[in-house]
């Protein structure tokens, strides 16, 4: 065709996003409140190990929770519940939260009060790990019974993930599940990762998470 | 899925770079993803149709240019390209390391350039 010429634009596609995150990860660091976006399949087990979780060190640190439901207000009550501060973003049919709507829910909850703040993402291991939340960390679970495979199906999300909760680990004998292949597996891509295994049911390993946390958390400010 | 936000994201920075350049009608745009992101490239095409519809970018063409996994090695330096399928059970081709690699790339979310008149 006549005339067509080529233009370089060399940019991100998600540079906004990207730099929205930024802005409230250095927000978050200014107040010092510790955010922690959780990552998993639907059911793997994020409210159960949020409450656990607060269960064990909400005597020590305030905690908010952000709640991301596609339609419902499910999880939000369960937190409300047990004494959680939480609010509700209304994600209607949005596959993952993006800066922009996690800086609502910071908002909203007023997150300079807090020391810890987690949001519990949308249930799925593939859209959330694109889009930065500016959380500090990010943390992903996986259940038991998801198989030991999940690495090599989502391996961007184990990527992403400065943490492994490997969750409902009192379903063991049910699954055929090994933690060593998984470790090794979850390591190829991030080395780094820091794994626990965990029962958001009996408590079992709970620990071994807090006790992170609270290392993390203690560095941060 | 998230093609759509994603697709937003292209069109509105094909625009910008549409009107600072002044020209008329946007005819393909060349983008580089890294493997390790899940996009599927026909339903990008299909957002973005529907997307510019009425904008200088109505019509264009994706060309969607998929880039390597790579890898290097902690252990010896070694630098390796690797696919999806490879995952699971990648061994170091220099000193056969296993679970110890620092990812090089694979995770871009890149416009490269466009073609207008
Ligand atoms: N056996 C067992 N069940 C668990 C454990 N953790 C969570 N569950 C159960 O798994 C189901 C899902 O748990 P949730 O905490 O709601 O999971 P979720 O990830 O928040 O789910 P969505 O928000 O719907 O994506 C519930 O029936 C929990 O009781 C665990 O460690 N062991
Ligand atoms: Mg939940
Ligand atoms: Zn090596």
């Amino acid at each position: 065709m006549e005339g067509i010429k080529l233009f370089e634009v060399r940019e991100d596609i998600l540079s906004d996003n990207d730099a929205a995150a930024q802005q409230l990860r250095d927000k978050l660091r200014r107040d010092k409140t510790f955010v922690i976006n959780l990552m998993s399949s639907p059911g793997a087990g994020k409210t159960s190990l949020l409450l656990k979780t607060a269960a064990a060190i909400g005597g020590d640190l305030k905690i908010g929770v952000i709640e991301a439901d596609i339609d419902s207000t499910v999880d939000a009550e369960k937190i409300r519940n047990a004494g959680i501060e939480a609010v509700q973003l209304r994600t209607g049919g949005f596959c993952h939260l993006d800066a922009a709507m996690v800086k609502t829910g910071l908002e909203g909850i007023g997150s300079q009060n807090f020391d810890l703040i987690f949001i519990e993402n949308v249930g799925n291991l593939v859209c959330p790990a694109e889009f930065d939340t500016g959380a500090i960390r990010n943390a992903m679970i996986l259940s038991v019974p998801e198989g030991d495979d999940k690495p090599m199906k989502y391996p961007l999300m184990f990527s992403i993930s400065d943490v492994l909760v490997i969750n409902k680990i009192d379903m063991m004998e049910l699954a055929d599940f090994e933690t060593t292949v998984l470790r090794q597996r979850a390591a190829e891509l991030n080395p780094d990762i820091s794994v626990f295994e965990v029962s958001a049911k009996t408590g079992e390993g709970i620990h071994g998470w807090t006790d992170w946390i609270k290392k993390e958390i203690k560095d941060f400010s | 899925m998230h093609e759509l936000p994603v697709t937003e994201s292209i069109l509105n920075i094909v625009l910008k770079h549409a009107e600072k350049n002044r020209v008329s009608r946007v005819v393909s745009i060349t983008l580089h993803i890294g493997e390790l992101s899940d996009l599927e490239d026909r339903w990008l095409q299909h957002y973005f149709d529907y997307l510019s519809r009425q904008t200088l970018a109505g019509g264009a063409k994706l060309r969607i240019e998929r880039l390597p996994i790579v890898l290097k090695c902690r252990n010896c330096d070694q630098t390796m390209h690797i696919t999806r399928k490879d995952l699971g059970a990648i061994e170091c081709p220099n000193c056969a390391g296993i679970g110890d690699f620092s990812l090089v790339s694979g995770r871009q979310y890149y416009i490269k350039d466009m073609e207008a008149v």
